[in-house]
């Protein structure tokens, strides 16, 4: 179905979006490698987590859980700062 | 009642800005216009206003946290000049493609190299194109007045443009003149309350602001923008007229001087508006049938206005207070040859880039030049552009 756009007078006067549209925006696509985490060397310090600038190291119970694949972009920062090797970095499409 | 004062446009431009009381100024001095936010400064230390004012490191940043505050929905000005003005560029840009009603002073002055700190038109000329209007003005008492109309200007609903106010630097910026100054009171009926605008702080009600607009959006951004600055073309009279009802001075896109009847006249901007006046009275006491038409609104150019103003004149001489250095003209002169194209009666143009650098501008070179153009009148021959004042 071919997306309806919006004329320049439907539009809102100037840039202006709603708010958040970046979660609209799955930018997990420009990946090329992604990280793989390895559970028995992961001893749960969560650097992963602070270190990730696309929010898409997710937790549960103060715990490595998951990446989100649909925002992390695979820049292996996770894996660099990981100080038990528990992440690490494979070719997309493996 | 209004005070009737000796101050210098540098001065007016403070004062207004002091009765504006905006939310927020940012800025950082240049010459010639550094009192402008000098003395605004002072009025803050001094609590004389609400406003937050932020001294930056540049004037890069000054645009940039105007633009940051006025996206906040707060009325928001600033000043500068020339070396400033273009190192705000890629803002400027910015602050009216987001549509922010900014208002800025700006004293004109020559652009580098090489460095020279008095007036001429580059620096203005140079932004022409970046969807800000542009007010120029005679005297200090129309940089007064125009400053407060631009507030008017800027923030209303279909427009909402940032506004250039004009002076030139060290003429009008450090001259004095007797100016009638407005009470406190009648400056803020006349601007009014701040119209309230969306504010990217308001948490409860969030919205993105500037987000990426490629191939499917940046065209219908920049029509809705053109719609803006062609919205101001309706408006700028109205608001001239408003404060020409309420205090004694009518503004419109132009004013046009003994032109009614005239063969030749000359168009030109800013302070040598003032001189040329007095020129053109000379030639009038003589019998000659010279007018002259001073624009005042630059942005959005008038084209319809200038075309009636000037259709009937026979030759029309074109004083460029910058050089495009293009090998064709200043950037007037295209304009105006832009405005008289769909006319029947085309007046003979001529361009003359005068002033440059603070240059001197004296009576003898507005004679020279309505010698020149009577010249023309004579062999019906003109030629597109002569250098004014300068060492041949």
């Amino acid at each position: 179905m071919e997306e309806k756009k919006l004329t320049w007078k439907q539009l809102p006067q100037g840039d202006v979006l709603e708010a958040g549209t970046s979660l609209k925006f799955k930018t997990g696509n420009w990946r090329s490698i992604k990280p793989v985490h390895i559970p028995e060397k992961c001893i749960n310090c969560l650097i992963c987590w602070m270190a990730c600038p696309d929010m898409a190291v997710k937790t549960k119970d103060d715990k490595f859980s998951h990446f989100d694949y649909d925002f992390c972009k695979g820049c292996g920062i996770c894996a660099h700062e990981c100080p038990t090797e528990a992440i690490k970095m494979e070719k997309e499409g493996k | 009642m209004p005070q009737r004062l000796t101050k210098t446009a540098n001065e007016v431009f403070a004062e207004a800005m002091r009765q504006i009381n905006p939310d927020v100024v940012a800025a950082y001095p240049i010459t010639p216009a550094t009192e402008v936010v000098q003395i605004f400064s002072q009025f803050v230390a001094d609590g004389k206003v609400k406003t937050e004012f932020v001294a930056v490191e540049s004037e890069h940043s000054a645009m940039s946290a105007c633009i940051g505050a006025s996206a906040c929905g707060v009325r928001t000005l600033t000043g500068t000049s020339s070396q400033g003005l273009a190192y705000m560029w890629e803002m400027l840009y910015i602050a009216s493609g987001l549509r922010l009603p900014i208002v800025m002073a700006v004293v004109n002055r020559a652009l580098s190299s090489p460095i020279n700190i008095h007036c001429d038109h580059s620096d203005t000329m140079g932004a022409r194109d970046c969807g800000w209007i542009q007010i120029f003005s005679e005297n200090v008492q129309e940089s007064y007045d125009n400053f407060l109309q631009a507030v008017r200007i800027a923030e209303h609903q279909d427009v909402r443009l940032p506004v250039m106010v004009t002076t030139d630097g060290f003429i009008l910026s450090h001259c004095l003149e007797v100016v009638e100054v407005l009470e406190d009171e009648t400056v803020r009926k006349f601007i009014g309350e701040n119209p309230e605008r969306k504010s990217i702080l308001d948490v409860e009600n969030p919205f993105t602001l500037g987000a990426l607009d490629l191939q499917d959006y940046y065209f219908e951004h920049k029509r809705q923008q053109a719609e803006g600055m062609k919205n101001s073309l309706n408006l700028i009279p109205l608001i001239g007229k408003e404060f020409g009802d309420k205090f004694g001075r009518y503004y419109d896109f132009a004013e046009s001087y003994k032109l009614d009847d005239a063969e030749i006249a000359i168009v030109i901007m800013g302070s040598t508006a003032g001189t040329a006046k007095d020129v053109v009275d000379q030639l009038r006491d003589e019998g000659k049938k010279v007018g002259l038409l001073k624009l005042r609104v630059f942005r959005p150019f008038p084209a319809n206005v200038i075309q009636k103003a000037l259709e009937n004149i026979k030759v029309v001489g074109i004083m460029d207070r910058a050089d495009s250095v293009n090998a064709i003209s200043g950037p007037l002169y295209p304009e105006i040859c832009t405005s008289l194209y769909d006319s029947d009666k085309k007046p003979l143009l001529v361009d003359y880039i005068y002033g440059l650098g603070g240059r001197e501008v004296r009576e003898e070179d507005i004679q020279l030049v309505f010698s020149e153009l009577f010249n023309i009148l004579k062999t019906g021959k003109t030629y597109n552009l002569k250098y004014i004042g300068v060492r041949e």
